[in-house]
């Protein structure tokens, strides 16, 4: 079952003088459970393709399928959750209040809300923060908040843009580990967008290459690498193998003029 | 020196600077009880006759005048707080308000309140309206204007990523409203609501001068310039002073209740 398929996408900025081609002929279809990292240097398009998926930017050509229905379709069926690059807590809410905020848009009742809330956030490891306001916590405990927000009203798809590129190298390991284990237990199918080659290669099982000016995609690399993957496994040579082919691609669809 | 005595040394030091000054200014221009600028300790005396001399349902106590004047001005802050806000939402929902009716709301305020007071009190009062109604008026039309342009602000605070969050949710207009834009704007309102709650007394007492009315601290002002009676100006001057530090007071408190709430941040 296909969760996203686009076909010639391309999407424009601006006008006249002022264009800029964000996305040029995109092909890309998603399934169901996997998951798939765009990579690429910054200004490659990635993050603009997953906006689109999102119905967060309008596509200027071709097609965009998510779910089976257009992508705001799919959008006011609240079918994704997603995770950005900042948190983007709302800071008068604590930590509890922030993971039930869609849930009190979607209408779910109070106990339930609570209830899936204290759920969330021990699936992040934050039991125990409820009662705690943003401003209180951790750059990389806030993410994990905003992800539990994500979360809170189990959507089939994620969608994580750079979602750990502010914080720091241990940190980041740590919620690698945490986000591989929550997506064999869900299920659910992930686009996560990164430029870090070895954070791709150790979450995805495909990873799309793409390249600036105009965004196109240079290169799908298959990873191949088995589901259970501790960290270590990114010092053994097949994990080696896969990171050398996204770095060949990336340094093909590069030019630096 | 305790950190205490530190911070208030400064304050003091001016205070006793100012006090000297005071001193010296009413020494020279002459004393007694018509001087034109009495000493501190003989305003003083006069608040506190003022406030303690008379019954306070009495028209010779400052307590009488003063709940007179926090009367027109509560009322006319807490109509101003109505309109101003509703303005601010209607002006950040629609574009058209925004360009039509803001050019307004500053011309308002372009016009002396001192011009705009006696036109609303004969207008109003031909209609057959007199008493609160009009004062009100007068103090929420000071009032108003910090809060509209304070909540106008203070709606369009969420950045683009606090509004790209609702829009993942699908989250209808009132949502956006209920959830992000005005929990955000509270900081901005209560900023708006300290100078709008010392703009209502200045109102207040502004819309006594014409109204002609024989209660409130306006009206012992107009009486005191009137018949030369200075002291009673100053002890009504002071009482003014005292009113909108408890405006103010009240205000922070609000904010501080608020704050809490919030885990101790605004």
């Amino acid at each position: 079952m296909t969760v996203v398929e686009a076909a010639g996408l391309s999407i424009v900025f601006g006008s006249g003088t002022q264009q800029t081609t964000a996305l040029d002929g995109i092909d890309l279809t998603i399934a169901r459970g996997e998951f798939v990292s765009l990579i690429g240097p910054s200004g490659c398009g990635k993050t603009t393709l997953l906006r689109a998926i999102a119905d967060l930017e309008r596509p200027t050509g071709g097609t965009l399928v998510v779910n089976g229905t257009t992508p705001e379709a799919a959008r006011l069926a609240r079918s994704y959750g997603y995770v950005f690059q900042a948190p983007a807590l709302y800071p008068w809410r604590n930590v509890e209040r922030n993971v039930m905020l869609p849930l009190e848009i979607m209408g779910v009742a109070a106990a339930e809300r609570r209830e899936r809330a204290r759920d969330r956030l021990a699936q992040v490891g934050l039991s125990g923060f409820e009662g705690r306001f943003p401003w209180q916590l951790s750059g990389g405990m806030q993410q994990r908040v905003s992800i539990a927000r994500a979360l809170s009203f189990e959507p089939a798809l994620l969608l994580m843009d750079e979602p750990f590129g502010a914080l720091d190298e241990i940190t980041r390991d740590g919620l690698n580990v945490h986000l591989l284990d929550l997506w064999r237990r869900t299920g659910m199918t992930v686009v996560f967008v990164t430029h870090s080659i070895p954070e791709a290669v150790y979450l995805s099982t495909r990873i799309v290459v793409m390249s600036p000016r105009p965004g196109r995609i240079v290169d799908v690399v298959e990873s191949g690498l088995s589901a259970e993957r501790p960290l270590e496994i990114r010092e053994t040579p097949a994990f080696l193998e896969v990171a050398h082919r996204v770095r060949t691609a990336l340094l093909a669809g590069h030019s630096y003029d | 020196m305790t950190d205490r005595a530190r911070t208030a040394a400064p304050v003091l030091t001016v205070l006793a600077a100012l006090a000297a000054l005071w001193y010296l200014a009413a020494f020279l221009t002459g004393g007694g009880p018509r001087a034109i600028v009495p000493a501190p300790h003989e305003v003083a005396f006069a608040v506190a006759q003022g406030v303690f001399g008379a019954p306070v349902t009495s028209p010779h106590s400052l307590i009488y005048h003063a709940a007179v004047t926090a009367a027109t001005a509560l009322a006319g802050f807490a109509l101003a707080c109505v309109v101003g806000i509703l303005l601010a939402v209607a002006i950040v929902h629609q574009r058209v308000l925004d360009q039509s009716l803001m050019p307004w709301i500053v011309a308002s305020q372009t016009v002396p309140v001192l011009a705009i007071a006696p036109m609303v009190v004969v207008v109003l009062g031909n209609a057959g309206i007199t008493g609160l109604l009009p004062k009100a008026l007068i103090a929420a039309w000071l009032s108003f204007f910090p809060i509209a342009t304070g909540m106008v602000a203070g709606l369009r605070a969420p950045d683009s990523l606090q509004l790209d969050v609702m829009r993942t949710y699908s989250a209808s207009g009132w949502d956006v409203f209920a959830k992000l834009r005005w929990p955000a704007s509270m900081s901005y309102l209560f900023v708006s609501l300290k100078i709008a709650a010392t703009l209502a007394v200045v109102g207040a007492i502004v819309a006594e001068l014409p109204t002609g009315a024989q209660a409130g601290l306006g009206a012992r002002l107009l009486a005191g310039s009137y018949y030369g009676q200075t002291l009673q100006i100053w002890a009504a001057l002071c009482m003014a002073a005292l009113l909108s530090l408890a405006a103010i007071g009240a205000t922070d408190l609000a904010q501080r209740a608020l704050i809490r709430s919030r885990g101790g941040r605004a």
